[in-house]
């Protein structure tokens, strides 16, 4: 067991768990984005930043990948790590403002306006679908592409993937989109903005104009 | 090369239990690109997910999934190179050549793309066709380059000529021209000086060809000795102090003809260490 202190409070924890677990298990919330129970920690969003150390050593790390150390002293809301956190909601907002997740995020942290170009990005890169794919799904049918601001989601030579099993568990864990799409069946489409498209996108031969976060969307592949 | 030939590679390296960056590596020299086939071939046989290998051969600006043109330009966009203006140049690249950075032209001729430094700054905007640098390239020596590069001036050998400064050299003491026009070494002009060791003293010849480095001495002089280098005319040393980075031997010093830096050799036989330093004019 490894003994630790979080906002003052003494806890002893498993060897190799996160800062983020001991400090759910004392009820401490830590807002997570790309954090997922049962996929492994990634660390893209920099939402569940805590601050650790004291004094001018402090400083702040991503809790969801930080392995708890013997002695380790640990503050989940001190003022610099609020701050971090409505910076970084302020930058989501700021690339994916159409989000759900991200939206009531920004509303939970009180962040009202952001001071950045506004972008409406379809996706924020935290590969929660990557990893649902590969460590739920055992398929690895979509993974990153590219780098810097070519960095994208998608299977491998934007065609339909072979390997992929149509299970919607890509869509189902998005924050980004939420779309969890059936364009299939329209009754339960849940934007149905496809479904306006003229020709809706479902018809579409070239994937660039859809509505869906994924190029191509696997949802519509469900035939 | 065919499918064998990359089950080839595949199979050796990973015997050798080498990465996947090593496979594509050889896959792309082979072809001069990663066809679609052949990363389908890697993932089949390393049992790694397609995605992963798309994801290493997109990351990589080393590895290409288009095949290249007969000729390849590319532009600096480095640090020095971007503050001196490389963006316009690769503009008007791109605006020449009706393609974006990264792409080739639709009848395969020339392929365009940017780098990030090729480690020659202080010549900045940096253009290099078919291994042929430009040095202080503006946007008005953008259509010579594209042209000379069209007619293949440069051939597509890209060993041949990767260090083609030519450099002329004066004294910094009396200022006379160091270049002797009538011996030519690589079919250039050669830098004709002095050089003496105990008591022995003739001439020494470099060429003039920056970066072909070998210097040739009237005398036999021993291997990894220090020789005097000085000026034929005024006979001052061209010794000042400097400390060759290679060895820490002094090194010899001249000043570039139009007096933009100066040129500096290693006085060690046999030791390879010189360099150019371009804005360093006062000596
Ligand atoms: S739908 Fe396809 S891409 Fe998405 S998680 Fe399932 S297998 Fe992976
Ligand atoms: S597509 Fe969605 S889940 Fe996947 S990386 Fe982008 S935002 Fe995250
Ligand atoms: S592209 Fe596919 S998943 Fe996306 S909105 Fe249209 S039907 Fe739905
Ligand atoms: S939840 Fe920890 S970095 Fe995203
Ligand atoms: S920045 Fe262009 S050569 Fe270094």
């Amino acid at each position: 067991m490894i003994n630790l202190t979080i906002n003052g409070l003494a806890v002893s924890v498993e060897d190799g768990s996160t800062i983020l677990e001991a400090a759910r298990f004392l009820g401490f919330p830590i807002p997570t984005l790309c954090h997922h129970e049962g996929l492994s920690p990634y660390g893209a969003c920099r939402l569940c930043v805590v601050e650790i150390g004291e004094g001018p050593g402090a400083r702040l790390v991503s809790s969801c990948t930080y392995p708890v150390e013997e002695g380790l002293k640990v503050r989940t809301a001190s003022e610099r790590v609020v701050r971090a956190r409505r910076m970084i909601i302020e930058l989501l907002l700021a690339s994916c403002p159409q989000s759900k997740v991200i939206q009531d995020l920004a509303s939970a942290h009180g962040v009202r306006t952001q001071r950045f170009r506004q972008e409406y990005d379809d996706c924020i890169l935290c590969g929660l679908c990557v990893r649902m794919c590969s460590e739920q799904m055992m398929a690895g049918a979509i993974g990153f592409r590219g780098r810097g601001e070519e960095r994208s989601i998608g299977t491998p030579f934007d065609v339909q993937s072979d390997v992929c099993r149509f299970c919607g568990g890509c869509m189902y864990v998005c924050p980004a989109c939420q779309l969890r799409c059936t364009y299939n069946q329209p009754e339960k489409a849940v934007c149905n903005a496809c479904a306006n498209l003229a020709p809706p996108c479902i018809q579409k031969e070239k994937y660039g104009d859809m509505m869906c976060y994924m190029n191509p969307c696997v949802a519509c592949e469900i035939k | 090369m065919d499918k064998k030939g990359i089950l080839d590679i595949i199979q050796r390296n990973s015997k050798n239990h080498a990465g996947i960056i090593a496979i594509l590596e050889e896959i792309q020299e082979e072809c001069s690109y990663l066809p679609e086939e052949a990363l389908r071939l890697v993932a089949r046989e390393t049992g790694r997910p397609l995605a992963d290998i798309y994801g290493v051969a997109t990351f990589y600006k080393a590895f290409s999934l288009k095949p290249k043109g007969r000729h390849c330009i590319s532009a600096c966009l480095g640090t020095a190179c971007h503050v001196r203006g490389a963006q316009k140049i690769v503009e008007e690249f791109s605006q020449e050549l009706g393609i974006k950075p990264g792409e080739t032209t639709p009848d395969n001729e020339i392929t365009f793309e940017t780098v990030n430094c090729l480690g020659a700054c202080a010549l900045g905007p940096i253009v290099v066709s078919d291994g042929h640098y430009f040095a202080n390239v503006t946007a008005r020596k953008v259509g010579e380059i594209l042209r000379d590069t069209r007619e293949g001036t440069f051939g597509s050998d890209k060993a041949e000529e990767a260090h083609p400064f030519l450099i002329e050299v004066s004294c910094p003491r009396c200022g006379k021209s160091l270049m002797d026009s009538e011996t030519s070494v690589h079919g250039h002009p050669s830098i004709l000086i002095t050089a003496s060791m105990n008591g022995k003293t003739g001439w020494a010849r470099i060429p003039s060809l920056y970066g072909h480095f070998s210097r040739t001495h009237e005398h036999d002089f021993p291997a990894d000795a220090i020789v005097q280098l000085s000026c034929p005319h005024c006979a001052s040393s061209f010794q000042d102090g400097s400390r060759c980075v290679e060895c820490g031997a002094p090194l010899a010093t001249m000043r570039l003809a139009d007096g933009s830096g100066v040129f500096r050799i290693c006085t060690r036989t046999g030791c390879e260490g010189h360099l150019l330093d371009i804005g360093r004019a006062e000596l």
